[in-house]
């Protein structure tokens, strides 16, 4: 894999350790609930973003509070990256009163409108068309936001995808498709249930298309920086495939059910190295170009715990939901 | 007041609606044609930015309402015919219906999914359907039922200005043109039906297109002596308990005329609504005169013969009346 560092043009030292921080965020909360999950600590399960922090950070980097952006049943990062607030993530991942939802979505539906965050979503391309919508009604606000479909190399085989690309090209939309390619659609590898390049998708709909390296911060800034200004400019939608990896399963806790393994644990462990997971090639970035020194980084290591330790701390000391929350919300009132 | 029938009544529902918030916005198939007549002339009062004509895609038009609506607007989301609401049912059943609930509330979603129900058409199974029972266990949803063109008017500019998503069934046509409003502020809540017909003898609660069929019952009945309250019933999220309620106090039989399959029909809840609410004042069994559990047929004697007609609702209450 290239050196994050030849991509580097336009980013600053301070743009790098932004994007970096942040990814840190998604991954250290991911690292927590993956720990947590085992000990029965919260009540659902969890789908983790660990090893496409890469994605879901440079992308949102250039968004702002107008700009919407919609996701997936691996929706943490994506609400983080936006700038959700991880106390009030935590908190309705453990099913408290104080999470962002009220208890009442858990993690696959973390959402804040406020922050442009329709949110995660359970069905597999399910926020395909609540993008496109929100995509329409900044056109005719003609205020210049953007809205992103995040979706997976699974839902690039929903039927959806293709709806949204014709009417998104047709209406000229501010549409953004970020597909990220982590190989697996649950259980079964891409490869066995996708023809052709999910990226290849995009062109007969007129759309313009960006192949990125996932796991490379840089890259995807670069790719995205793209999409966001055709968006902006009133130039219409873009897709960007990212390829990355699933460094987790599809779910926590899977072996439990699963009657065997589908792939090699020495395929999972080649993504973990420095030359290519993406915080730790940031890393690498950062020291063989002296921008910051090992123990630089290890005090960004700790900030970033603090918080994330704070966060389940609010989580757990939270009072439950009051019962009388479960009647409220169906329909306002 | 003006005579109209039910698909200009419509219109100028939407009209009035549109001329008073630009944040309404019409999308769907041939909605600047205009296939029955509801969206004729919008494309031209309010421009192809506001009155878009979609490619055939119910999957992605019904999530794009829920974008749209939590970003400010207000869509209505023309299906065209109301089995084409199975074709985008993903985006109602598990987003528009769910949003607001799994975000405690966060966002607000004025959405209306407008469609044609039922059969009469030889138009058979694929466009004939009465989908509203599924839609009526979703719980995140309103649905209204119009019967006529007066109340066609009423309850569409009740459900555009509603926020929620609100289903605004109707007929395909049928009916003779009523006295409509011409008040561009005429509302009928949601959620109110109207007694169309005092009597003492039997309560029928009509739903959506079989009001025509069951007020010329009512006349059919009254010529024979039996009292008939017929209560118009408009809504079925949510449905208006105390006035079937007291309607029943009144008379204590009641059937109930709906062109839903008869299992989990809208005609079954209502039926279990009032035993577990009424039940010491019934005289006799509840009655549902339904379709039975089959697809609607092409051929105008089959279909005839599978969807309640008049005689069907007379027959009904008369071996009820018999019976006691």
């Amino acid at each position: 894999m290239m050196s994050i560092k030849k991509y580097v043009n336009n980013l600053s030292d301070e743009d790098l350790k932004r994007l970096y921080k942040k990814m840190l965020m998604i991954r250290k909360c991911e690292e927590h609930l993956g720990e947590a999950t085992k000990n029965g600590a919260f009540p659902g399960a969890v789908h983790l973003y660990i090893g496409q922090e890469a994605i879901a950070v440079p992308l949102c980097d250039q968004l702002n509070d107008s700009d919407w952006i919609s996701s997936t049943h691996r929706g943490h990062g994506h609400f983080i990256a936006k700038g959700g607030d991880i106390k009030k993530m935590m908190a309705e991942i453990y099913g408290k009163s104080t999470g962002i939802c009220g208890g009442k979505g858990g993690s696959m539906h973390v959402a804040d409108f406020k922050k442009g965050i329709i949110g995660a979503n359970g069905v597999v391309a399910g926020g395909m068309g609540l993008a496109v919508g929100a995509a329409l009604a900044s056109k005719m606000d003609g205020n210049g936001a953007v809205s992103i479909i995040f979706f997976g190399d699974g839902a690039a085989n929903q039927g959806v995808l293709m709806e949204a690309m014709n009417i998104s090209s047709l209406w000229n939309l501010p549409m953004i498709f970020m597909c990220e390619n982590n190989q697996y659609s649950e259980f079964t590898h891409t490869s066995e249930v996708t023809s052709g390049k999910i990226v290849d998708r995009a062109k007969p709909f007129g759309i313009p298309k960006y192949e990125v390296d996932g796991n490379n911060a840089v890259d995807v800034w670069q790719a995205a920086y793209q999409a966001v200004q055709r968006g902006r400019n009133d130039e219409g939608p873009s897709f960007i495939e990212a390829h990355t990896y699933r460094q987790r399963g599809h779910v926590e806790f899977e072996y439990t059910f699963l009657s065997r393994n589908y792939r090699d644990q020495s395929e999972v462990e080649s993504w973990k190295t420095n030359d290519k997971d993406p915080i730790l090639r940031l890393e690498l970035y950062f020291i063989e170009d002296n921008k910051f020194s090992r123990d630089d980084i290890e005090k960004i290591h700790k900030e970033v715990q603090d918080e994330v330790n704070d966060a389940v701390k609010f989580a757990i000391e939270s009072p439950e939901p009051d019962i009388a929350s479960a009647m409220e919300h169906m329909l306002e009132e | 007041m003006s005579k109209q029938r039910m698909m200009p009544a419509i219109n100028l529902a939407l009209q009035e609606e549109m001329k008073r918030d630009n944040k309404v916005i019409l999308y769907g198939e041939d909605a600047g044609i205009s296939l029955l007549g509801q969206t004729t002339g919008l494309q031209d009062n309010f421009g192809r930015e506001r009155v878009r004509d979609t490619p055939i895609c119910e999957n992605i038009m019904t999530g794009m309402a829920v974008g749209a609506a939590a970003a400010g607007y207000r869509p209505i989301c023309h299906l065209l015919y109301g089995n084409f609401i199975y074709t985008g049912f993903d985006s109602i059943a598990n987003q528009a219906a769910k949003l607001k609930y799994m975000t405690a509330g966060q966002v607000k979603l004025p959405i209306v999914y407008m469609a044609v129900i039922g059969g009469g058409r030889s138009a058979a199974a694929q466009h004939s359907d009465i989908p509203y029972p599924a839609l009526m266990n979703l719980g995140g949803v309103k649905i209204v039922v119009p019967s006529n063109s007066r109340t066609a008017k009423g309850l569409l500019k009740s459900a555009i200005r509603d926020d929620n998503p609100v289903f605004y069934l109707t007929a395909a046509g049928g009916g003779r043109p009523e006295e409509v409003p011409d008040d561009d502020n005429y509302l009928i809540p949601i959620g109110k039906s109207e007694v169309i017909n005092q009597g003492d003898d039997v309560t029928i609660i009509s739903i959506g297109p079989m009001t025509l069929k069951a007020v010329q019952a009512t006349k059919k009945l009254n010529e024979k002596g039996i009292g008939v309250d017929l209560i118009d019933l408009l809504s079925l999220v949510p449905i208006d308990e105390d006035t079937i309620i007291s309607s029943l106090k009144k008379t204590g039989r009641v059937i109930i005329v709906d062109e839903a399959r008869d299992t989990c029909s809208a005609a079954s809840h209502i039926s279990a609504i009032l035993s577990d609410k009424a039940f010491k004042y019934l005289k006799s069994p509840i009655k549902r005169v339904t379709v039975k559990d089959i697809a609607i047929p092409y051929s105008p004697i089959l279909e005839s013969h599978v969807i309640p007609e008049v005689a069907d609702i007379v027959n009904c209450i008369e071996k009820l009346l018999e019976s006691n």
